[in-house]
């Protein structure tokens, strides 16, 4: 037991001292708190995959009630922003110049071509972003839809087609993106502070030169691994609180699922994150080398691959199987289930399986390869 | 014969070190030694010899490939944490962490080590005094000067009491001052019973040692008391005079060029010469003496001499220096300093670490600018026209300062492209450099990956592309072996005799001896100016001062003014 207690002391003392570097270090504090905050914030306020606001040009060639009551609906929502034009020749300049995103362009004929239940409207659509395109033209086609329903409610024929598509949205109803954005960055966070901070801050005792002296001390592997793993474990979880708590309270995003899983997952991802770092800082032993490889190893894949940004069913087949290896990739699932959809079983079990079979294979694989030794 | 038992015995010990883009390279070849219980040993030898392999081998870091090593009587390839339990072990740059003060430090050694708090109280203040870090206690070691930082090492790797101290040179680097502290903390603890083994590139410190062990191309060459290996050089060690007109220097380059001798160097302004036959009324050799001899196979530089013709005019003077202070904040660096330096001269600027040497090298170059005072480089006004005033120097700074990545032929390729020379005369000058510094086997290597003495050359050697008829260099010969110091200052000779006005620092005081003039710096004041001799007989205490008692006692002395009433 004498072993065992001296092992804990030696212990404590490198988690003391990672932690008063932790604290005077600018940069582990610039990776660890600043850039998680920016990065929320980037990606809270600065970054929006949504469609709000759209500028269409509005070219009415014969404005008449009738006219002015179709295209009300443009006025009225929030996902349109109409912008009136003389004709379809100042129209096309604005489309142009991308000043608006479409243009809707109602005939002198309108109201005559209606009467005979012919009424045409033109939309077109600025379709260089194709996915914007798409739901624009869905909006256009709701608001115009919701005209027609109306003025069918009112006794009028039904002008636009004999169907009308309404869509809904699941689990996102009001279409904010910040509701997966904002959970999903709790994945980015961790891979900085577990995978990014720890290679850099081994490197550097590599490079100093001061894990040679180290290892010529009764310290052992298992608690030199130890010592570097507690302060940035502590130091993820701060990051996840953060998450969580810019998620609730400055983006409102809903949290369906249990804490007590959310907590679960984020630490099992967080002690994959930490494994990673430390096999690759065992391979290198420079600062910028060690930083480099975890950018393309850990963060890059966390942000594209992992369903975070990019949907993983619309990826090609090969990069499909690709994220099965990425943890990210469960982890997103995880995090997107668990805010926005509740406790799915069949989804967070599966999930935490895989994160937990990795976990363990990292801590092994650590145990096995590092040695105290400079070959 | 001694009877203790051995804390160190290798038997037949050989040890590859695996290379990225090179054949391993065999940095121990059948090592055998041992080395008693109790005794301060010392490990010299060329660099690449493979010192520092050894002494991780011996830490347990390396493992060896062929052979036995035994540490405190374990089997090191065995078991490494026993060993790594037991003794102490500082690296070359030993870890400290700089962002943890001086107390966190040893904190954090003394937890690593299980050194109880009652032991704490006991063993604290006694390496505190010893090593007169106590009023640092909450300095960031990062913040300590060169010398601090060594002690503290030192004090970090002595937290447990160790049976053996593994050091691989402490002093590197260090000033003459903190050198002194330093062995007496290392002597105090030999008396006391410690056994250690002490890798370190100045000859005098061996001397220190009961035993001396002699290391070339991993080979042990001999292991013996250092008086044994002094006495290869009995019989053959005598002073020679220089003419009239000649400096020592002159004439130790002279002596040099002829078959049977085996070295020379200046020292108190004639020229110890080790010949190869027996010489009447011969000196008692010292250990570098024998050292020398005992490496006499070792090939020497060939050195061409410049064809330019030695200058008359001495009386020019090259770099002038007036008044010049440098403050950083509340900070004094250079303090109303004045010298100036006569075109061919060797000047040498002398000081500890903080003396404001390199402060001062700075401003010469014009990398940083003066506070105050007058700076006249070849005639021109560093204030007014750095850029014109730059053209003409050569500089060479404390750590090498070349692209790591860039192979040695790229690195003076660009350097030759920064120095603006026409394409004729890169292409010469690159040859040039190429042959007079022996870089020509080695120049599609990486310059990171060379050895320490071949990145001092080529460090030079773009130093001396331009051919600037001013060179400056900061501490060009820290952590170089004697072998290579001595091809540098014969380098430096030949520059001089060509009239090339060279400003230099250095830690090693017998370099001082190469030097025409020379200053002594402390807190960014001139303490002494003068010809060596001027300055040793000037601070002569006793028979057989040497340059560095006397630079000694003068910092000293200017020390205890200063705190004085």
């Amino acid at each position: 037991m004498i072993g065992l207690s001296a092992s804990i002391r030696r212990t404590r003392a490198l988690i003391r001292k990672e932690s008063l570097q932790i604290r005077r270090d600018p940069s582990s504090i610039i990776i660890g708190i600043v850039l998680p905050t920016m990065l929320i914030l980037l990606f809270g306020y600065g970054l929006s995959l949504d469609v709000r606001r759209v500028p269409v040009a509005l070219d009415l060639e014969a404005p008449s009630p009738l006219v002015t009551s179709l295209i009300s609906g443009f006025r009225l929502s929030p996902y349109f922003e109409p912008v009136a034009v003389t004709d379809m020749q100042a129209a096309e300049q604005l489309m142009a110049r991308r000043a608006v995103d479409g243009i809707v362009r109602v005939r002198d004929n309108y109201p005559r071509q209606n009467a005979f239940g012919l009424g045409k409207v033109q939309l077109i659509v600025h379709g260089v972003d194709a996915n914007r395109a798409r739901i624009i033209e869905a909006y256009a086609g709701a608001v115009l839809g919701a005209w027609a329903a109306q003025r069918q409610a009112e006794g009028y024929p039904a002008e636009i087609g004999p169907v009308i598509i309404q869509d809904r949205l699941w689990f996102n109803a009001a279409n904010d993106s910040h509701y997966f954005l904002v959970p999903g960055l709790i994945v980015l966070v961790m891979t900085l502070i577990g995978a990014f901070l720890t290679t850099m801050v081994v490197a550097r005792e590599w490079e100093r030169g001061t894990l040679e002296a180290l290892f010529v001390t009764p310290v052992r592997v298992a608690e030199i691994l130890l010592g570097k793993t507690v302060p940035y474990f502590a130091m993820g979880l701060v990051g996840l609180g953060l998450c969580v708590l810019a998620a609730r309270v400055m983006f409102q995003v809903p949290f369906r699922g249990s804490l007590l899983l959310l907590g679960v997952s984020s630490i099992l991802y967080l002690l994959i994150a930490l494994g990673i770092g430390l096999l690759i800082s065992s391979a290198v032993r420079s600062q910028f080398v060690a930083s480099q490889l975890t950018l393309v190893i850990t963060f890059l894949p966390a942000m594209m691959l992992s369903g975070f940004l990019f949907d993983i069913r619309s990826m090609p087949k090969a990069v499909q199987l690709l994220t099965y290896l990425l943890p990210a990739r469960y982890f997103v699932a995880l995090l997107q289930t668990l805010f926005l959809a509740g406790n799915i079983w069949s989804v967070v079990v599966p999930d935490l399986a895989v994160l937990a079979a990795m976990v363990i294979g990292l801590a092994a694989l650590s145990w096995v390869i590092t040695r105290k030794s400079l070959a | 014969m001694t009877t203790a038992p051995a804390v160190i015995r290798a038997n037949a010990v050989t040890k590859r070190l695996r290379q990225r883009h090179a054949p391993p390279v065999l940095a121990l070849d059948q090592i055998s030694l041992s080395i008693p219980q109790g005794v301060l040993a010392a490990l010299v030898g060329p660099d690449g010899a493979g010192k520092t392999t050894l002494l991780r081998l011996l830490a347990g870091l390396l493992p060896p490939d062929e052979g036995e090593l035994f540490v405190l009587g374990i089997d090191v390839a065995h078991d490494p944490q026993r060993v790594q339990d037991a003794v102490a072990y500082m690296p070359q740059r030993f870890g400290l962490y700089e962002d943890l003060t001086v107390k966190e430090n040893l904190d954090l050694y003394a937890d690593l080590h299980g050194v109880t708090a009652a032991a704490r109280g006991q063993r604290y203040p006694s390496l505190l005094e010893m090593t007169a870090l106590a009023p640092f206690l909450g300095r960031l070691a990062g913040q300590l000067s060169g010398g601090m930082k060594q002690k503290l090492g030192l004090a970090c790797a002595l937290i447990q009491s160790p049976q053996l101290l593994l050091l691989d040179e402490p002093t590197a680097g260090v000033d003459p001052l903190s050198r002194h502290e330093l062995w007496q903390i290392i002597t105090k603890l030999s008396t006391e019973g410690t056994s250690a083994l002490i890798a370190t590139s100045y000859l005098d410190e061996a001397e220190r040692c009961q035993q001396a062990i002699v290391l070339r191309d991993g080979k042990v060459l001999a292991q013996s008391p250092p008086r044994n290996i002094a006495d290869r050089a009995r019989n053959l060690v005598v002073l020679h005079e220089p003419m009239r007109d000649e400096t020592a220097r002159d004439l130790q380059a002279r002596l040099l060029d002829t078959d049977d001798v085996i070295d020379a160097v200046p020292q108190g302004g004639r020229v110890r010469t080790i010949c190869r036959t027996s010489q009447p009324s011969a000196l008692a050799p010292s250990f570098e003496d024998g050292f020398m001899t005992l490496l006499a196979g070792a090939p020497r530089a060939r050195v061409s001499r410049t064809p330019s013709p030695p200058v008359t005019r001495r009386d020019e003077v090259s770099v002038e220096v007036r008044d010049l202070v440098r403050r950083f904040g509340d900070f004094v660096a250079v303090d109303h300093l004045s010298f100036s330096v006569k075109r061919g001269e060797v000047y040498g600027l002398l000081g500890p670490n903080g003396a404001g040497k390199s402060t001062t090298f700075r401003m010469l170059c014009g990398l940083l600018p003066a506070t105050s005072g007058t700076l006249l480089v070849a005639g021109e006004d560093l204030r007014r026209t750095p850029a014109s005033a730059r053209r003409n120097i050569g500089y060479m700074a404390q750590r090498f300062s070349l692209y790591p990545q860039l192979s040695v032929l790229e690195n003076l390729a660009f350097f030759a492209g920064i120095y603006g020379l026409k394409a004729h005369l890169r292409r010469d000058r690159i040859q040039w450099a190429l042959e007079e510094f022996e870089l020509a086997p080695v120049r599609t290597q990486q310059s990171g990956m060379l050895p320490g003495g071949l990145k001092q050359r080529l460090a030079m050697a773009v130093a001396l592309l331009h051919e600037p008829p001013l060179l400056f260099l900061d501490e060009p010969t820290s952590g170089a072996d004697p072998l290579a110091r001595r091809d540098f200052w014969r380098r430096i000779t030949v520059l001089a005799q060509g009239g090339v006005t060279t400003v230099i620092t250095t830690h090693f005081m017998e370099e001082a001896e190469y030097c025409d003039r020379l200053a002594i710096l402390d807190a960014g004041r001139l303490l002494a100016e003068g010809t060596p001799a001027q300055i040793r007989d000037a601070n002569i205490q006793k028979e057989g001062s040497t340059m560095e008692d006397a630079f000694i006692a003068i910092v000293e002395h200017a020390r205890a003014k200063a705190q004085g009433p």
